[in-house]
Formats: structure tokens, C-alpha cells, sequence
């Protein structure tokens, strides 16, 4: 173990930490030790217990077995505010912020006594200049970008003087720029002699600012190592619980650590496509060429906008005079920064919106996964039959044919390995990568012309990424016109055959280049 | 509002959804539910008179004759009883299921018992073919009142639970003019209509009885809409807008604001029917408190049957016994009916608390495999 051998005390250890929901163990003798003045990064897969490693810390959670110590006192963290008292400070993946509210009263919630604006607000200028988290503090929480949220978050943390700052992926909502920029502030933030505990499955946000680093595999800590002594390969393979993959330990760093992966999955019934990316995985020189994609002649243009302009309800326009064609059998990425219109722009692809302006030639059948697949892809409270059934219900006549609807149901969770308990469950039941993959079946089924796709494996562990991967390679193989839009960079150019960027509702043809790409996404 | 939440049966197991032994297994499992409901509501009762210091003997015995003592009561109090609430319930339910909180039947069955009043002086000149022109006129008039509400809702975004609310007191009073004014009888002393011809009265279904048509006509609609629900392509959509409206635009490219206007029209109608078939099957004249809050109790029938249309007959029908039950038992016994609302609204909280809780140990049990 790292940090008992250092000559310093922890600012936090988790020793011997076990939890049971039921009958299943969410941590399993979990231990971590967390240096004062360092970045600590907490990695695992999805359900790998992370989360729940930090709400322990954090008093959300209360251990079966195992004791917190800070700064060599055991300690018992019987909820939230006892933690808050003893300097730990958590911002949670899901912002809890009161959207209402101002980011003053949001900082202050949760506080005692008389509130006055007037203090709290200073508080909150002090803390800015203090730390460089900026903020209007009367400016109303629902009215911030995602990353100013953040940074609300983390200045509320702040404002209880907190010693250790528990981040839980703090990177998966914020567009690559800004994801940057609060990786450098969080290095910053540890030299002025405070702990921070990065949650990410994000192998290369850890290595980027971590000192020390844990991994967690089924609720056990698997590995614990300063940054130093590993490397992607070593974090990869204890993450998947699988030997070190061969000849993967001289990984450039540019690579995306889902296409590293992505292959585990290759005994799936879908892949074969994939498969070079064993081999060879793609280091961005030959991404372009190499052998991660498909050489093919560019078919007949499926998806075709001329000069299409979109406005909102307030009129302002979000796509500007936009032209694309996309042809069967390719995948075209979308690059933006957040908030550029290329929500708008995937919405008009694949009809769900209606452009004011200029032409737009669309086939009979898109499939659309847009990303918050909660709200705008599922019937949470039904069964996956009636979610498979939901596809084309608009315009559907006559009886609801389902036995067939049965089967095709089956058959999606056959081929797309979900992990579901039959086709009648709930869909709420299934865990996020698994439902990803329900959607995306039915969107694959009977071949769509179009698929559209937003964000595919966000929030997704590695296996589950890998088979959206698949998936989309497999009906890129089939013929479909793909469209993917991912706030992560890398993930468009280790997918897409081509890549757009979209800056300011301008969208512009650029090289597959990934700094020219950048830049383009800035605007400069 | 937490209404919403409870959106009914997950309809179909279509793998054996054809097969006539789920069928068999439902309907049993119904009858046992409904079993069971009524003894809790009996054990409920006894609780309350005993609290309250009543005969509880007497009180129980001449509620069970009320209800179910006899033919006559079984047919004449207990089943036409059960008719507004039956119709009504079957509105609330559509709404419901349609993701709208429509509270208004209430009103929208005032409406359909006013404008089947109008309907009815056509009987001269049709014959017993104003029945069906007063059934329609309630149906229409029914609609129309609901789609004052449909029209704020999808215009101007004004939501339904308050303006539906406010519209039951329009329509209330708005009887209260007509009985006074237009309708009002020859001898304008009552606030009450003329009675309306034999000719518009609905025909009775069993002889020597007073059960009318409108129970056949209950019947019939509660069937169909459980039918279409289940197994037609327009009943899926109503539900799964109901479900999830935002997806059902985006997955399924379901007009959404079609799909609930229509829902909000229809469930108008089926309310403005039960005030049609009221009027010309039983009152036989308009009058302000021709219902007794009958499209506020059909909410309760309708969460109670967790908004399954055949379900909805069943506790419209168990609603029906514990009114006529009651009121024998304040005729007989001296009891007041109001022990039996207690009991109709205990009932429903345990209901809903029990779904929760069932709810929840299913998502437990599947969550821990």
C-alpha cells in the first residue's frame, strides 16, 4: 500500500471498508490512503463500487466493516453534516443544486442562523479570488452553463473549509476545453496542501493529475499505486480484471482508452468489425487510415441538409445555413463545444425538428439515440417490449402486433448482450449500460437508413462503451448512414470516418486532425 | 400532486398476453382483490362504529341488506349506483392514463345532464329516437366543457388539475341558472327542470327493477376501452404519452398534443354520458346536486382499480354497494353516511400505499438478483 509507508499522515484512509445492499456486496474490503497536497484518483467500471466508496466517506453511507481515519483519528461519519464538520467535502456526479435558487443561496444552503445575501455573496467573491472559481453570485443557478454548475458546486464545497474535496466525474459533463481547465485548477487546488479524491473512468484525466491512484473491481480495491509506477495498460487491465493485454504498454497517449477495450467484447455476436482494433489499437497518425476503420467507397448520400437554418423559440438562430451530406456506410463525427447547436443539428438530421430554413432531404427510417435517454428515449416505469414497441408507435395502424414485438425484443437482447431479467421487466431495472444498449438496438433493428447518435457510451464502463462501439461499426458495415456527436473529443475521432465541427451554429468540413479540429471547435 | 404516479396495470404480458389462461388468472386475480378489498372495508367499518360508539350490529346488518340484502337492492341501489360512478370513473381513468388530471368529470357530467335536458324536448317530434340524440348531446356537451381545459392546456399552458377544478364550479352554477331560468318547471317555485318526457326516459334492462340502460352502456365502453388500450396501436400511444410524453415524441415521433387533446375530448364525453344516462335514467329533471359529487368519487374508483378499465367497472360497482349500504344504514340504523366516506377514502390510501410498496419490493427483489 502507497500511502502508509509515506512519512506524512493521510488526510484520509479508508481501511477494510465492506458494504452489503441485500445480498449483493458493494465494497468488499475496500482500502484507500489519501496524501495530503495530492490528487488522488479512484477509478473502476461502472458499479465498481466508486460512488459508493466516497458516499462511506462522505457519511451518506454507513459501512458494514472498515473504519475511516483522518488525520489519525477514527472517525464515524453518522451523515452528511457530521462529515462537512470534519472537513470532507463531496460534489456529487448528479449536481445538487436548487435551480431557482442564486449561486449565493445555493452556497449558503444547508447553513444555520440568520442568511444574509450580502455575506453570503462576499463569501462568494472571496472565494473566487481566492481560488479562481469565478461566479456571479446572484446570478440564478438555472440560468449557468454546466460548467459554471460545476464550479458552484465545488465553491459550496468550499465555503465549509473543506480539507478533502471528494470530486465524483467531474469531467463527463463538461465540454474537453473546460474539462481541461478544471483538471489544471484541481492540481492547483491540491498544491495549496489540500486532498482531493477524483472519481473518473477516464484512465488519462487520472494520469494527468493524479499523484497516487486506486482501482476498485467488484467493491474491491484491486490496486494501489503512486502514478509514477504504472501505466494505461496496468490501470486498464486491473479495471477489466483481466491479464494485461499484449503489446498494449506502449499506448501513444493520444489513443482512447474505450478503444483499448472495446474488444473484450469481441466474442459478441455483433462485433467483427472491431476486431483490428485488438491488433492494432488506433494511435491517432493512423486513426485516420488505419486499420481501426473501414477503406470503402463512400455510397449513394442518405442524409443531405442545403443551407438548412434553424431557430429556437426565442428566434435566435442555432444552426446557421448548415450543408452536409452523409453517405451510406460512413460515420460522420460532430465536433462542438457545448451549447454550438449541434444539439439542434442532430435533431434536425434526424427529424425530430423541423428547420425554418433552406432544404433538407431525409430518408423514411432514422434511428435517434439522443443522450439523456431518460427523458427522451424510454418509458422508464414500462416493459422493454412496450420500450421496442415505442419505436414508429406514431405511425402505427391497427392492432399492436406483440407477439412479434416479443420477439424482436429477445431478439435485441440476444444480440446486444443486455442484461436484463426477461423482455417484461421494467426498464428502470436495468442498469445505464445496458439500457443504452436496449435503445440502441431498437434503433438498429430492420436496418435504418440514418442513425443519429449523441454522446453513445457516456456514463458507460468499458464493456458496455465497447458494444455501442461494435454496434455502431456493425450497421456502419451494413450500410447505414451514422451520425455521432460526443462531447469527447477523442471519441469522435476514434469513430467517425470524417469529422465536422459545429462552432456558433456554423458547421464546417475539417481535416481529421486533432488540434486543427480543436481549434475549429473554439472558433479560432 | 402525486396522481400521476400511479399509472395503472402494466397491461400486457404479450408472450402469453393471447393465451385464455392469463385471462382466466386476471379476471380471478381481480375477483380475489376486490375480495379482499371489501373485507377490509368491513373491518374498516367496524373499527369506526365501534370508535364511534354506534350499534355496531345493527349498523353493519342494515348497510350489508342496503347493499346486497335483496334482488331489488342488488339491481336498484347497489348497480345503479354504480352506473355515474362506473362512466365517470372510465373518464378519469382515459385522462389519466393519458398523463392529463382531468378533475373536472364532475362538471363535464353536469354539462352532458344539461344538455341532455335540451335534448330531451325533441321527444315530440322523434319519438324514442330522442334517446339517442340526448345520449350524444351529453357526449358533446361533455367534450365541449373538457375542451375549454384542452384548449388553456395546449395553448396556453394553463394546467389542467386548477382549470378543470374551476370548471366544475362554473358548470354547478351554471345548472343552478338554468333550473331557475330556461329549464326551470311551469310553476317556477322549484329550482329544479320540468320532468322529461317518457318518451326521452332510457328503458329499463331487467323488468320490475330500476336499473336502466345505462348500465349496459358502462359496461359495453369499460370492455371496449380496456380492449383498445391493450391491443390497438392509438390506445398505445395514449399510453405511453401517458408514460413518458417527451420520449414518446422523440422515440416513438408520436403527435403528442394530438394525442392528449383527444384523450382530454374523449374522457369529456364518457363523463358528459354518465351525466346524460343520470338524468334520463334515473332523476328524470335537472337539478344543481344531481350529482352528489359523483365525478370526484370516479377519481377514487378510478385510482382504486389503479386505472384499469375493467377494473374500474368492479370498484364503480363496490363504490355503488357502499352508498346504497350507507344510506340504508343512516335510514335504518341512524348511522351517519359519512362513517362510509371515511371508509371509501381509507381504502384508497391503502391502495395506493399498497402499489407503492409492492412497487418497491419487486424493484428490491430485481435489483438484488
Amino acid at each position: 500500500m502507497v500511502g502508509g509507508a509515506d512519512a506524512t499522515q493521510p488526510a484520509l484512509s479508508l481501511v477494510g471498508i465492506t458494504r452489503r445492499f441485500g445480498c449483493v456486496t458493494a465494497l468488499d474490503d475496500a482500502t484507500m490512503h489519501v496524501q495530503p497536497g495530492t490528487v488522488h484518483a479512484l477509478l473502476g467500471e461502472n458499479g465498481a463500487g466508486k460512488t459508493t466508496l466516497m458516499r462511506v466517506a462522505f457519511g451518506l453511507v454507513q459501512p458494514d466493516a472498515g473504519a475511516i481515519v483522518r488525520s489519525g483519528q477514527t472517525l464515524r461519519f453518522a451523515s452528511p453534516s457530521a462529515a462537512l464538520a470534519a472537513g470532507m467535502g463531496m460534489v456529487h456526479q448528479h449536481f445538487t443544486l436548487v435551480p431557482a435558487m442564486t449561486v449565493a443561496e445555493n452556497v449558503a444552503l444547508g447553513g444555520r442562523g440568520r442568511f444574509s445575501l450580502k455575506e453570503w455573496a462576499a463569501r462568494v467573491h472571496e472565494i473566487g479570488a481566492r481560488t479562481g472559481l469565478v461566479l456571479d453570485p446572484l446570478a440564478r443557478v438555472s440560468e449557468l452553463s454546466v460548467g459554471a454548475q460545476q464550479r458552484c458546486e465545488i465553491v459550496k464545497a468550499l465555503a465549509r473549509d473543506v480539507r478533502v474535496l471528494i470530486l465524483d466525474e467531474p469531467t463527463a459533463v463538461l465540454a474537453p476545453s473546460e474539462a481541461q481547465e478544471l483538471l489544471r485548477w484541481v492540481k492547483h487546488f491540491a498544491l495549496a496542501g489540500h486532498a482531493v479524491v477524483l472519481i473518473t473512468h477516464k484512465l488519462r484525466d487520472a494520469l494527468a493529475v493524479a499523484a497516487n491512484v486506486t482501482v476498485l473491481r467488484l467493491g474491491k480495491s484491486v490496486l494501489n499505486a503512486a502514478v509514477s509506477d504504472t501505466n494505461e495498460a496496468q490501470l486498464a487491465a486491473a479495471m477489466l480484471g483481466s491479464a494485461p493485454l499484449q503489446g498494449t504498454g506502449v499506448l501513444k497517449n493520444e489513443t482512447a482508452v474505450e478503444d483499448l477495450v472495446a474488444p473484450i467484447n469481441a466474442s459478441a455476436p455483433l462485433v467483427g468489425v472491431s476486431l483490428a482494433a485488438i491488433t492494432a489499437p488506433v494511435s491517432l497518425s493512423d486513426a485516420i487510415n488505419g486499420t481501426g476503420r473501414l477503406k470503402r467507397e463512400p455510397g449513394r448520400v442518405v442524409l443531405r441538409l442545403n443551407n438548412a437554418t434553424v431557430r429556437d423559440k426565442q428566434n435566435v438562430v442555432r444552426v446557421n445555413r448548415a450543408s452536409l451530406e452523409v453517405h451510406a456506410g460512413e460515420i460522420v463525427g460532430v465536433a462542438a463545444v457545448e451549447g454550438a447547436g449541434q444539439r439542434e443539428l442532430l435533431r434536425l438530421l434526424s427529424g425530430r425538428l423541423v428547420q425554418s430554413d433552406g432544404d433538407v432531404q431525409l430518408p423514411a427510417h432514422i434511428g435517434f439515440v439522443p443522450e439523456d435517454r431518460h427523458n427522451d428515449a424510454m418509458l422508464l416505469d414500462r416493459s422493454l417490449v412496450e420500450n421496442v414497441a415505442l419505436r414508429d408507435a406514431g405511425s402505427r395502424e391497427g392492432r399492436m402486433p406483440w407477439d412479434a414485438l416479443q420477439r424482436a425484443t429477445r431478439t435485441i437482447l440476444n444480440e446486444l448482450q443486455v442484461r436484463a431479467g426477461g423482455a417484461d421487466v421494467e426498464a428502470r431495472t436495468l442498469s445505464g449500460g445496458n439500457q443504452q444498449k436496449l435503445i440502441l438496438g431498437r434503433e438498429l433493428a430492420l436496418q435504418p437508413e440514418a442513425l443519429v447518435i449523441e454522446n453513445p457510451t457516456r456514463g458507460l464502463d468499458f464493456r458496455a462503451a465497447g458494444a455501442v462501439v461494435d454496434a455502431l461499426r456493425t450497421a456502419r458495415a451494413g450500410g447505414t448512414a451514422v451520425v455521432v456527436y460526443s462531447s469527447d473529443l477523442d471519441e469522435v475521432l476514434s469513430l467517425a470516418d470524417r469529422v465536422v465541427v459545429m462552432h456558433a451554429g456554423q458547421l464546417s468540413d475539417v481535416a481529421a486532425d486533432r488540434e486543427i479540429i480543436g481549434r475549429a471547435m473554439l472558433g479560432a | 400532486m402525486t396522481l400521476p404516479s400511479v399509472t395503472g396495470e402494466t397491461i400486457v404480458t404479450p408472450a402469453q398476453g393471447r393465451g385464455a389462461s392469463i385471462r382466466v388468472s386476471t379476471i380471478v386475480g381481480g375477483l380475489l382483490r376486490a375480495l379482499v378489498l371489501a373485507l377490509v372495508a368491513v373491518v374498516l367499518l367496524v373499527v369506526l362504529l365501534t370508535i364511534t360508539g354506534q350499534r355496531t350490529g345493527d349498523a353493519l346488518i342494515a348497510l350489508v341488506n342496503g347493499a346486497v340484502g335483496s334482488w331489488y337492492a342488488i339491481t336498484s341501489a347497489t348497480l345503479v349506483r354504480a352506473v355515474p360512478l362506473a362512466l365517470a370513473g372510465l373518464a378519469v381513468s382515459l385522462a389519466f392514463r393519458a398523463g392529463i388530471l382531468n378533475i373536472g368529470a364532475e362538471g363535464q357530467l353536469l354539462a352532458g345532464a344539461a344538455a341532455a335536458t335540451f335534448a330531451s324536448l325533441a321527444a315530440p317530434q322523434l319519438g324514442v329516437f330522442v334517446i339517442p340524440l340526448l345520449l350524444a348531446a351529453g357526449c358533446v356537451a361533455g367534450a365541449a366543457w373538457a375542451g375549454i381545459a384542452a384548449f388553456l392546456r395546449q395553448k396556453l399552458g394553463v394546467l389542467e388539475v386548477i382549470s378543470t377544478i374551476m370548471l366544475n364550479y362554473v358548470a354547478f352554477h351554471t345548472v343552478g341558472y338554468l333550473v331557475r331560468g330556461p329549464l326551470q318547471e311551469s310553476t317556477h317555485v322549484f329550482p329544479q327542470s320540468f320532468n322529461i318526457d317518457p318518451r326521452a326516459q332510457l328503458p329499463l334492462i331487467i323488468p320490475g327493477t330500476r336499473l336502466h340502460l345505462g348500465f349496459a352502456l358502462a359496461v359495453v365502453i369499460g370492455i371496449a376501452l380496456w380492449w383498445w388500450l391493450r391491443d390497438r396501436a392509438g390506445g398505445f400511444r395514449l399510453r405511453a404519452v401517458g408514460a413518458n410524453a417527451r420520449a414518446a415524441a422523440s422515440a416513438g415521433r408520436i403527435d403528442v398534443a394530438r394525442t392528449t387533446t383527444v384523450a382530454f375530448l374523449a374522457s369529456g364525453a364518457i363523463a358528459g354520458l354518465a351525466g346524460a344516462a343520470q338524468l334520463s335514467g334515473v332523476t328524470y329533471s335537472l337539478y344543481e346536486t344531481i350529482s352528489p359529487g359523483y365525478g370526484y368519487t370516479a377519481i377514487a374508483v378510478a385510482l382504486l382499480a389503479r386505472l384499469n378499465p375493467l377494473g374500474v367497472l368492479g370498484a364503480a360497482v363496490m363504490f355503488g354497494a357502499l352508498e346504497a349500504g350507507a344510506n340504508a344504514m343512516q335510514r335504518d340504523a341512524g348511522v351517519p353516511e359519512v362513517l362510509v366516506s371515511v371508509v371509501e377514502a381509507l381504502l384508497i390510501l391503502l391502495v395506493l400505499a399498497a402499489d407503492r410498496w409492492r412497487t418497491r419490493s419487486v424493484r428490491m427483489a430485481e435489483a438484488s438478483t
